[in-house]
């Protein structure tokens, strides 16, 4: 069974501390937080990988620097970087940052989720399948896809 | 006593005997049987003879269930008196019946019952005895019989050993060889309990080393031998209630029953000392310290020299000692004690003190140790040390306490063996010891000798502290251990010093200053005959500790050791009362701690000072006297500077002292006696300071310190006498009449006070500061009244209360919440307590400013109709704690308070004109009633809520169980028909507003009881309440209620009733602009609805969805986090409703293996879906369930490289 695992031994890495922001003391009551790096990272960094129990960030497939973000002109990018270069894990992992991001950030945001350049053999052609809105939608109308990926999320509402 | 009873025995028995009939029933059968038995209704004799067809059959089953019969029976006349005759032919019987292995298990029961008789109701005899054994050994297989069996022939083994000893001696080998064979290869939990207090027994039975125990015991041991050490390895079995520690002990107790084992248990258990296990190391040690007790000197002299090895093994060698993780370690070295030390050294322990010299010379000469202490030298600094050397260090240490523990002597010889390299260590000399410290002397010492130099003395100290006889304590003093101690004293001392004054600016823990202010303490706290430290010596400690606490509050764990040190030599001085040492005690520590309270000093932080006095304070009732004394002369001084010249440092600083006094001196007071007189004179000298200033000024500070000062005043009256209560109710009464207040309005006792309402109310807009003062006072000593406090002239003092009361003097009106709570039923003979309500009200209604209206005659207007102009919101409020008062105890007159503030809420003065109430009203009258009618809706919260300052057990209320859940389900239909009844739109807002203070603050257990009705007014509540910035506490306090009543299981169901409406609301919550907190738990409370029954939510989905989504948007980052968590919920609603038109047409390729799923590669048909490619093995969908997914790298070439181009299988969903 593990020669048909497509990253057999991944290299596992240590999970970074969670930083906390000051608590429930809020002083203001109507000071905006605006959406940044990190509260999009704490979104998706425990989104598990799809053929291993490990998170996103202990495998290093996503870190808080690949996050992008501009709260003003609701803008998000998010570049992660697959473990090998023919992984073809690639879109399910993919799936399910967009299906995350989409269910926790407002709608007026746009979401661009893309492979790191030079870390995948079809790079380009995973880029276009994941920023493909009917090709997303399609893909979750079927079952067996969202349960395998409401399998991966689970681990990130916890 | 005819047929009856022999119809049914007769039929009890068949019942019991016949395999058909239940086991509840054969159970009763016996019981019945038994009772008849035992009221000798029935004799023993008569039921033998009819039951002899039961006993003798050839039927085995129908034979055994006979003999257990019996054998129940005799188990449950244990008690009844039986005569010899009937026991020798029972007994006869029974033994003659061990033989039948077909019907055993009645016959074993039978025997037990027997065997276990007490003398004076009939025992069997010695012979007897002999006979059943016999028997027994002879006929018996016990371990291949069952549990219940075996556990059975156990306890007859047991019994026999434990009580016919005579019988059994003359047995012999027999009796040995038989028990060897019977316990052999036991396994059972229970059994094992039992074996191992049949060898201990069997111990006692042959105490002489030549008897037949002495051939049998290496047999006996080689089975005992494999138990040790025990170990469950199947710890959850069902019905295993024995403790594996029981278990070890009992296994103890055997190995250590006879001195014949010795040659055999301590080979064994020093090999399993070496075992890599740390329980087995641990048990061995234990058994080893027991057994070596037991087995004597004698027998363990061979032993030492390899106890000693294993012990420096387990020790020394490979310590198990952890780095505690604790900011506070109890030790030198920050070490955890290992459950292997302390058995080690209990072991250690054991044995110096059986072989005193012998053990001690092999400690002494140990090679190993000597060289650890003799590299000493090469490590100087703490920092470099390696983690082992510390644990050596460690080890080494408690190795050479126990020695010093053991006895005098061996006292001695350490001290002789070691001493003199420690100190070479430490570079002292006994020429040093006189001069003081020079300069040469610097900070670095060796930390190792430094360590176990004090370790030692600690050592000593506990040795001469537990030798509490006089003579062998003076024994200990002409010790050559002691000589040596007082020579060095002066110069460890000066190490110590000198250690301590170089330590820095340091919060962390650290070795060191340990050591050192340990040192200090031990020195200080040697007793007096031992005197090893000088008057000057023992007073120059007390000084440097004491001008630590002083002047050294930066170094935080310096202050910390040495304030623990000085708790320590205090707590010793308190004890061990030596004259001398208690007076140098006094005059340096005592005094200069205690002068820290009034001291100028601001450098030292005051919460510092306080710390350290309380500390040192908690260890004498005397020192605290002196504490409490200093404290309180502060307070007046500090006092009566702030009042009569307005000095600010003092007021920022006064309130401070107030709460240490309030929260810790008087509750220690409380705790340990002596409060009464304590208080007594700080509320007297309190209010004499009062009397004594006819003028105040105050600034700015003023209200912190008032409010400290009545803290104080009110935990100080709580823990006073009804006596004590009494003077400072008379003193405060004079004070009050001294009140400018009180001379202006000159009251005329006892006349009704509605005539003179006009002139106060325009006279004054508030109290004066003196007036505020004293009034505050005095209601801080009405508020912490007893009940049985007797109080003179009550309408003089009501009166007062209301003049203050109506001024908007809050105190005031606690107070009169206070007394009517507390007051009995008939005052005096002239006076009942309903009367005085009525004054009470009559005055609180009536004596005010009137707004306009004129011409009521006070007391004839009843209460439940009161004009709105003629009250103000003082009075509301004063009312509002009047009715507390009165609610707690359950009192009548509260249905006159509440109807005021309903007819307040639903007043129909504004009929006409609807005004919205946030809108300012131009007319001031107008205003004034909403004013008014807002306190009355404000007042439901005062009744219902918890107060701290007043009206709770603290302050001796009395409070009626239940009252809460009382009060609520009084109040809810009204409010609710009122709610119905009313039609002006700002009534039912106040109503509204009401309703949820009172639903707020009921406990939910009786809101969730009338959910249902009360869920639809919640939800108005909602509508109205949250339209308003002003109301957002209220608002979240009954959204708490919501989210309670949404977890409870009733509340659930008056949900899903209300569901829509209940949504609804809620989504309007989850976008309310000012409160955070509202808007995270409305969206909480929407996700704990999506698990209410489906068809209620569906319908409202899409909604809630948007709301969702619109609050992932939200400002706040909790609320979004929370939003995106319940989002997805929602979003596991929408697909349960989904997937089941969804049904791919799954094509089965190969039924083998597993399920793969690829979808790297766009369709091969170009349609704009993506296209998988299933393999699928061993899972079909004609078997069901659903296929386990997961990616596979090998599946994936085959299929993207594969030689189909034909995806395997195309599915498009539609």
């Amino acid at each position: 069974m593990v020669s048909e695992l497509i990253n057999a031994n991944p290299v596992v890495y240590e999970k970074k501390e969670r930083r906390d922001r000051g608590g429930r003391a809020v002083l203001d009551e109507y000071a905006a937080e605006p959406i940044d790096q990190l509260e999009i990272f704490d979104h998706i960094r425990d989104i598990k990988d799809p053929e291993h129990p490990y998170s996103l960030e202990e495998l290093k497939v996503i870190t808080e620097d690949a996050v992008d973000v501009d709260d003003q002109r609701s803008y998000a990018r998010v570049t992660f970087t697959p473990t090998v270069e023919h992984c073809s894990m690639a879109t399910v992992i993919g799936l399910c940052l967009r299906v995350k991001l989409m269910r926790s950030l407002p709608s007026r945001y746009k979401v661009d989720i893309r492979v790191a350049p030079g870390s995948h053999a079809t790079e380009a052609a995973v880029n276009k399948q994941l920023n493909d809105k009917e090709r997303v939608a399609a893909a979750l109308e079927n079952p067996n896809l969202v349960d395998m990926v409401d399998e991966c999320l689970a681990p990130s509402y916890a | 006593m005819g047929g009856t009873p022999t119809i049914q025995y007769v039929i009890h028995i068949e019942s019991y005997v016949s395999s058909s009939s239940s086991e509840a029933q054969q159970a009763a059968s016996v019981d019945a049987i038994a009772v008849l038995l035992k009221n000798d209704l029935l004799s023993l004799e008569t039921l033998v003879r009819e039951m002899e067809m039961y006993l003798t059959t050839t039927d085995n089953i129908i034979r055994s269930r006979g003999i257990l019969l019996l054998g129940e029976l005799l188990m449950r006349l244990m008690s009844k008196p039986l005569d010899d005759t009937a026991i020798s032919s029972l007994i006869e019987f029974f033994t003659e019946r061990l033989a039948d292995w077909k019907a055993l298990h009645g016959a074993l029961v039978g025997c037990l019952a027997l065997l276990r008789r007490k003398t004076g109701t009939g025992m069997i005899n010695r012979s007897q005895a002999k006979a059943v054994a016999e028997s027994y050994l002879k006929t018996l297989q016990v371990q291949s019989l069952g549990q219940q069996d075996r556990k059975l022939c156990l306890q007859i083994l047991e019994c026999l050993l434990d009580r016919y000893r005579d019988a059994l001696f003359a047995l012999g080998d027999d009796l040995v060889y038989g028990i060897c064979e019977a316990i052999d290869g036991e396994k059972d939990p229970q059994c094992l309990m039992l074996i191992f207090h049949i060898v201990e027994l069997l111990a006692q039975l042959f105490p002489e080393a030549s008897g037949p125990l002495e051939n049998f015991a290496g047999d006996l041991f080689e089975i005992l031998e494999c138990y040790f050490p025990i170990h469950f390895t199947h710890p959850k079995s069902d019905d295993v209630d024995m403790k594996r520690g029981e278990l070890s002990r009992a296994l103890m107790l055997a190995f250590a029953s006879t001195p014949l084992y010795e040659p055999l248990v301590i080979p064994l258990l020093l090999d399993k000392l070496s075992s890599s296990l740390p329980s087995a190391k641990v048990e061995s040690l234990k058994y080893l310290s027991y057994c070596t007790l037991k087995y004597g000197g004698d027998r363990m002299e061979k032993y030492t020299k390899s106890l000693w090895s294993a012990l420096k093994d387990a020790l020394f060698t490979c310590p198990q000692s952890t780095l505690s993780e604790d900011s506070d370690p109890i030790d030198g070295l920050g070490f955890h004690e290992s459950e292997i030390m302390t058995q080690a050294l209990e072991l250690l322990q054991v044995l110096v003190r059986q072989h005193n010299d012998s053990f001690l010379s092999l400690i002494l000469g140990d090679g190993d140790i000597s060289t650890f202490l003799n590299s000493f030298s090469q490590f100087d600094d703490f920092n470099s040390l390696s983690t082992q050397y510390k644990q050596r260090l460690h080890a080494v240490g408690h190795v050479l306490s126990v020695c010093i523990k053991a006895s005098g002597s061996s006292c001695n010889k350490v001290f002789e063996g070691f001493f003199p390299r420690l100190v070479d260590a430490l570079r002292l000399s006994v020429e040093n010891s006189h001069g003081i410290v020079h300069s040469a002397l610097d900070a670095n010492f060796n930390f190792g000798a430094l360590y176990l130099c004090v370790e030692l003395l600690a050592a000593c100290r506990r040795l001469v502290v537990s030798s509490d006889e006089v003579a062998s304590a003076h024994d200990l003093a002409r010790d050559s251990w002691c000589q040596i101690l007082r020579s060095f004293c002066t110069s460890l001392c000066n190490v110590f010093f000198c250690l301590i004054r170089a330590s820095c600016v340091e919060s962390t823990w650290n070795a060191y200053v340990y050591a050192a202010v340990k040192g200090l303490e031990i020195l200080a706290t040697f007793p007096g005959s031992f005197i090893s430290v000088s008057k000057l010596m023992y007073e120059n400690i007390l000084l440097t500790l004491t001008s630590i606490i002083e002047s050294d509050f930066n170094k935080k764990f310096l202050w910390k050791a040495a304030l623990k040190a000085l708790v320590e030599i205090s707590l010793f001085v308190n004890k061990y009362h030596e004259d001398e040492k208690a007076a140098s005690f006094n005059s340096i520590v005592k005094q200069k701690i205690v002068s820290l309270i009034s001291s100028d000093d601001l450098n030292m932080p005051q919460s510092v000072k306080l710390e350290a006095i309380f500390d040192i304070g908690l260890t004498g009732k005397s020192f605290m006297h002196s504490v409490v004394s200093e404290l309180e002369k502060t307070i007046s001084a500090n006092l009566s500077e702030i009042l009569v010249h307005g000095d600010r440092r003092l007021a920022g600083l006064t309130p401070g002292l107030l709460e240490c006094y309030s929260n810790k001196v008087l509750p220690w007071f409380h705790g340990n006696g002596g409060a009464d007189e304590v208080s007594l004179s700080f509320a007297i000298n309190i209010f004499t300071k009062m009397e004594n200033n006819s003028s105040l000024c105050l600034e700015a500070k003023g209200k912190e310190l008032l409010g400290a000062t009545m803290a104080a005043m009110k935990q100080a009256m709580t823990g006073c006498s009804v006596e004590s209560q009494e003077k400072v109710l008379q003193k405060a009464i004079d004070l009050m009449e001294t009140s400018s207040f009180f001379l202006s309005n000159d009251l005329i006792l006892g006349t009704d006070l509605v005539n003179k309402k006009t002139q106060l109310g325009q006279t004054s807009e508030g109290l004066s500061c003196r007036d505020e003062w004293i009034t505050s006072l005095f209601a801080s000593v009405v508020i912490a009244l007893r009940p049985q406090t007797h109080i003179p002239n009550i309408r003089l003092l009501l009166q007062l209360l209301v003049m203050t009361l109506l001024e908007g003097h809050i105190p005031s009106a606690q107070a009169l919440g206070s007394l009517v709570n507390k007051l009995p039923l008939n005052i005096s003979e002239d006076c009942s307590l309903e009367e005085l309500i009525d004054t009470l009200f009559k005055n609180v209604m009536w004596r005010n400013i009137s707004i306009g209206k004129e011409g009521n005659d006070g007391g004839a207007v009843a209460m439940s109709n009161p004009r709105l102009n003629n009250l103000n919101s003082h009075a509301v409020i004063g009312l509002a704690w009047i009715g507390k008062g009165l609610l707690m105890r359950g009192h009548e007159k509260l249905k006159d308070v509440t109807m005021t503030f309903l007819s307040c809420l639903v007043s129909n003065e504004d009929q006409g004109n609807l005004l919205p109430f946030n809108d300012q009203t131009k007319d001031p009258a107008e205003h004034k009633v909403l004013c008014l009618r807002k306190s009355a809706a404000d007042a439901f919260h005062i009744l219902m809520s918890d107060s701290d300052a007043c009206l709770n057990r603290n302050y001796h209320a009395i409070v009626r169980p239940l009252y809460k859940q009382r009060f609520f389900n009084i109040m809810m239909p009204m409010f609710l028909s009122a709610i119905v009844k009313c039609d002006s739109s700002t009534s039912r807002c106040f109503l509204y507003q009401a309703f949820a203070h009172l639903v707020s603050e009921t406990p939910l257990v009786a809101v969730v009881g009338d959910a249902k009705k009360v869920l639809p007014v919640l939800m108005d509540c909602f509508l109205i309440l949250s339209k308003d910035l002003s109301h957002k506490e209220i608002t979240y306090s009954v959204l708490i209620v919501l989210s309670g009543i949404l977890t409870d299981k009733n509340g659930q169901e008056a949900v899903i009733e209300n569901a829509p409406m209940v949504i609804r609301r809620l989504i309007e919550l989850t976008s309310y602009p000012y409160v955070m907190v509202i808007r995270e738990t409305a969206i909480q409370c929407l996700g704990a609805m999506s698990e209410l029954p489906h068809a209620r939510i569906f319908p409202m989905r899409t909604q809630v969805l948007q709301a969702i989504t619109k609050a992932l948007d939200d400002p706040k980052r909790v609320v979004r986090l929370e939003a995106g968590f319940n989002c997805i919920k929602e979003y596991s609603l929408l697909k349960a409703r989904i997937a089941p038109t969804c049904k791919p047409g799954w094509d089965c390729v190969d039924k083998q293996a597993c399920y793969y799923i690829h979808m790297l590669h766009p369709c091969k048909w170009g349609c704009q879906t993506w296209s998988f490619n299933f393999n699928m093995r061993k899972w079909s969908p004609e078997k069901g369930g659903r296929p386990r997914v997961f990616g596979s790298c090998s599946s994936i070439n085959v299929l993207a490289n594969g030689t189909s181009t034909q995806p395997i299988n195309h599915s498009r969903l539609v």
